[in-house]
């Protein structure tokens, strides 16, 4: 007698076969599953174009499972803005760290969202250079010790933490700005939804989303993973609050 | 065919929309503004986008992704500005995108002046940005050659999956002249690689990232086979009197204008002059160079406007075989035709008139 066998878990479609080269505990592969289950989940896969930042997850197109584009550091925005004005049946999204995003592309990403782009933006906070080795980043949190900021952050030297998703969320533009984190299998949840909303919003023509994912960097971090996620939870989540800053009126409990 | 009088600037907009072009990003610069007022006036016409970028930096990297997703795009710029754009025009060149990039030369370094000039002559032929590159550069000395080469950049973009540069300055674009559009279909080629989504067909990807050295090697070596193949089948060059000629005049754009002026009164005075003038400024006319006779030709003038850049080409292609000089005019100033008959008269030892 043969037993019913369901599969209750299993890759994405949007999501390659392959090993990635993140370190072990890198929240990057959660956030690459997150997104390729939104693509998954409505059926955007063959229409998506995704487009790469410089940072560790300057390889994503190998690991996800559509059209992809490599960007120059920080232009993602302006990369995205060309596929989607040339192609506007396609879905277009960037996937950017902080030092990517929020300071060499920090024109791109303001500008895209101000006029509105019909992309979705999601933005890896981890509030440190990763791929370089660990060096300041503007998400980098006061007293936090990097290779470029050894004594600590010091706010009177080089300003602070940069809150992007507060940011773009004062222009007019932009339908959806969220910021969540990947510290707890709850707070994946939440995360896992707030991309599938960003992205359904895409495919509906609505405008510009922004999804930014509070993350960690064990390695630049000089923390074990587990060690990294609570630091995570208690000093970054005090600083960078979660919430949905801008959000459709239409959208449950939305505020325009 | 229709002959309309038109600024250059607008000549080279519309070439642009007679080549399929649907999408243009730039950021306002003078001398140059009247080809972005152009187009953001006639492509919603013809559904088409006009994205006024923030920077010069952000338009070139939509140019990338507008390229990358196989569609037909130009930005127009002057020096400072295609100086931001050179990040862009490196990587689109690694990614092996067709972009059509206008730079209407202004003088330089620094912000410089507004007045039309040929000092980013190094810059244009050397690749411009960082890496083993180059990019195509068409030179055009008037308005109707500028809607021709335009046309044409667009075809020769997608035939090398390349940029390609036309060199103006603010008198090609402010000139009113009489042009005439060529009647002719785009040539849209297919793009299989573009990424269009994946829906029936594997993931295509678009970059310039090859992390082994090995293979980055091995492409540099076959975007270098793109360069001779332009080379070999797509140098244009315009030669004017060569046959006989005791002193050759050699110059593109504007100059070889003047040139074409001075050479008149030189021809009065009895001497045999001829011109060389370079459309294509990389593949540069080196056979044409290399072809003249040094029995006959007592030197070459190089006139250009800037303190001396084509004239290290010329140099290089005559092999040291005949003396080459040079005259030019930088910061703006145009130079006159008189000062290029007295310079030739002058290196010929003969009277010159005050
Ligand atoms: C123009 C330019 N400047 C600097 C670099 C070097 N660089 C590569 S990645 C990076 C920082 C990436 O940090 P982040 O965006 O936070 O991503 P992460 O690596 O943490 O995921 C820098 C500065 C580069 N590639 N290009
Ligand atoms: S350096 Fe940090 S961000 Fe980069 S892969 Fe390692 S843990 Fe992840």
């Amino acid at each position: 007698m043969s037993v019913p066998v369901e599969v209750i878990f299993k890759r994405p479609e949007a999501l390659r076969d392959r090993p990635t080269h993140y370190c072990p505990g890198c929240p990057h592969g959660i956030a690459h599953r997150l997104v390729a289950e939104a693509l998954d989940d409505l059926g955007l896969r063959e229409r998506a174009v995704g487009v790469a930042p410089v940072g560790c997850s300057v390889l994503a197109y190998n690991y996800f499972n559509c059209d992809f584009q490599e960007a120059a550091h920080g232009r993602a925005p302006a990369l995205a803005t060309g596929i989607k004005r040339g192609r506007p049946d396609t879905i277009v999204f960037t996937y950017q760290g902080d030092g990517d995003l929020a300071s060499i592309g920090m024109a791109e990403i303001i500008h895209a969202a101000n006029r509105g782009e019909k992309i979705t933006v999601v933005f890896i906070n981890n509030a440190i250079y990763g791929m370089t080795g660990g060096q300041m980043a503007p998400t980098t949190l006061v007293g936090q010790k990097t290779t470029t900021s050894p004594y600590g952050r010091d706010p009177e030297q080089i300003g602070w933490p940069i809150r992007m998703a507060e940011l773009l969320s004062t222009l007019v533009a932009p339908v959806y700005v969220t910021r969540q984190a990947l510290y707890t299998p709850q707070l994946v949840r939440k995360a896992r939804k707030a991309l599938h909303t960003a992205f359904r919003l895409q495919a509906e023509g609505k405008g510009f989303t922004f999804v930014e994912l509070l993350s960690s960097c064990p390695t630049g971090w000089g923390m074990t993973p587990v060690e990294a996620l609570e630091w995570g939870k208690e000093k970054m989540m005090a600083y960078f609050p979660l919430g949905e800053f801008k959000k459709p009126e239409a959208e449950e409990g939305g505020k325009k | 065919m229709t002959r309309v009088l038109m600024k250059g600037a607008e000549a080279v907009g519309e070439a642009a929309i007679k080549a399929g072009c649907r999408h243009f990003f730039g950021y306002p610069i003078t001398p140059q503004n009247e080809i972005p007022e152009y187009m953001s006036r006639r492509l919603p016409q013809v559904g088409g986008t006009y994205v006024q970028g923030e920077s010069e930096v952000a338009s070139i990297n939509m140019l990338f992704g507008c390229a990358g997703a196989g569609v037909r795009v130009m930005t127009s710029s002057s020096s400072p500005g295609i100086s931001l754009m050179q990040e862009g025009i490196s990587y689109i060149a690694g990614a092996e995108l067709p972009v059509v990039v206008i730079n209407m030369v202004r003088g330089g370094p620094g912000l410089g002046g507004i007045q039309p000039a040929q000092s980013d002559y190094f810059q244009a032929t050397r690749g411009g940005g960082h890496g083993d590159y180059y990019t195509m550069v068409l030179a055009p000395s008037t308005v109707q050659e500028a809607v021709e080469l335009v046309m044409d950049a667009f075809d020769l973009a997608d035939k090398y999956r390349n940029p390609v540069l036309v060199l103006g300055d603010g008198i090609i674009g402010q000139m009113m002249e009489p042009v005439e559009f060529p009647e002719r279909e785009p040539a849209l080629v297919d793009k299989p690689w573009a990424t269009t989504g994946c829906k029936g067909r594997e993931p295509n990807i678009v970059k310039s990232l090859l992390l082994d050295p090995y293979e980055l090697e091995e492409h540099n070596r076959k975007l270098q086979q793109k360069y001779e193949r332009m080379k070999r089948e797509d140098v244009r060059v315009e030669t004017v009197d060569l046959d006989g000629a005791e002193v050759v005049l050699c110059a593109y754009g504007t100059t070889s204008r003047v040139c074409r002026t001075a050479m008149e009164r030189l021809r009065e005075k009895g001497v045999k002059v001829g011109l060389v003038r370079p459309i294509t400024l990389f593949p540069f006319p080196e056979k044409t160079i290399q072809s003249l006779d040094p029995k006959k030709v007592k030197f070459i003038l190089t006139v250009e406007m800037s303190l001396g850049q084509m004239v290290q080409d010329v140099k290089l292609y005559t092999e040291g075989r005949i003396p080459v000089h040079f005259f030019g005019r930088t910061g703006g100033v145009v130079p006159t035709p008189q000062e290029v008959v007295r310079e030739v008269l002058k290196r010929l030892g003969k009277e010159v008139e005050k």
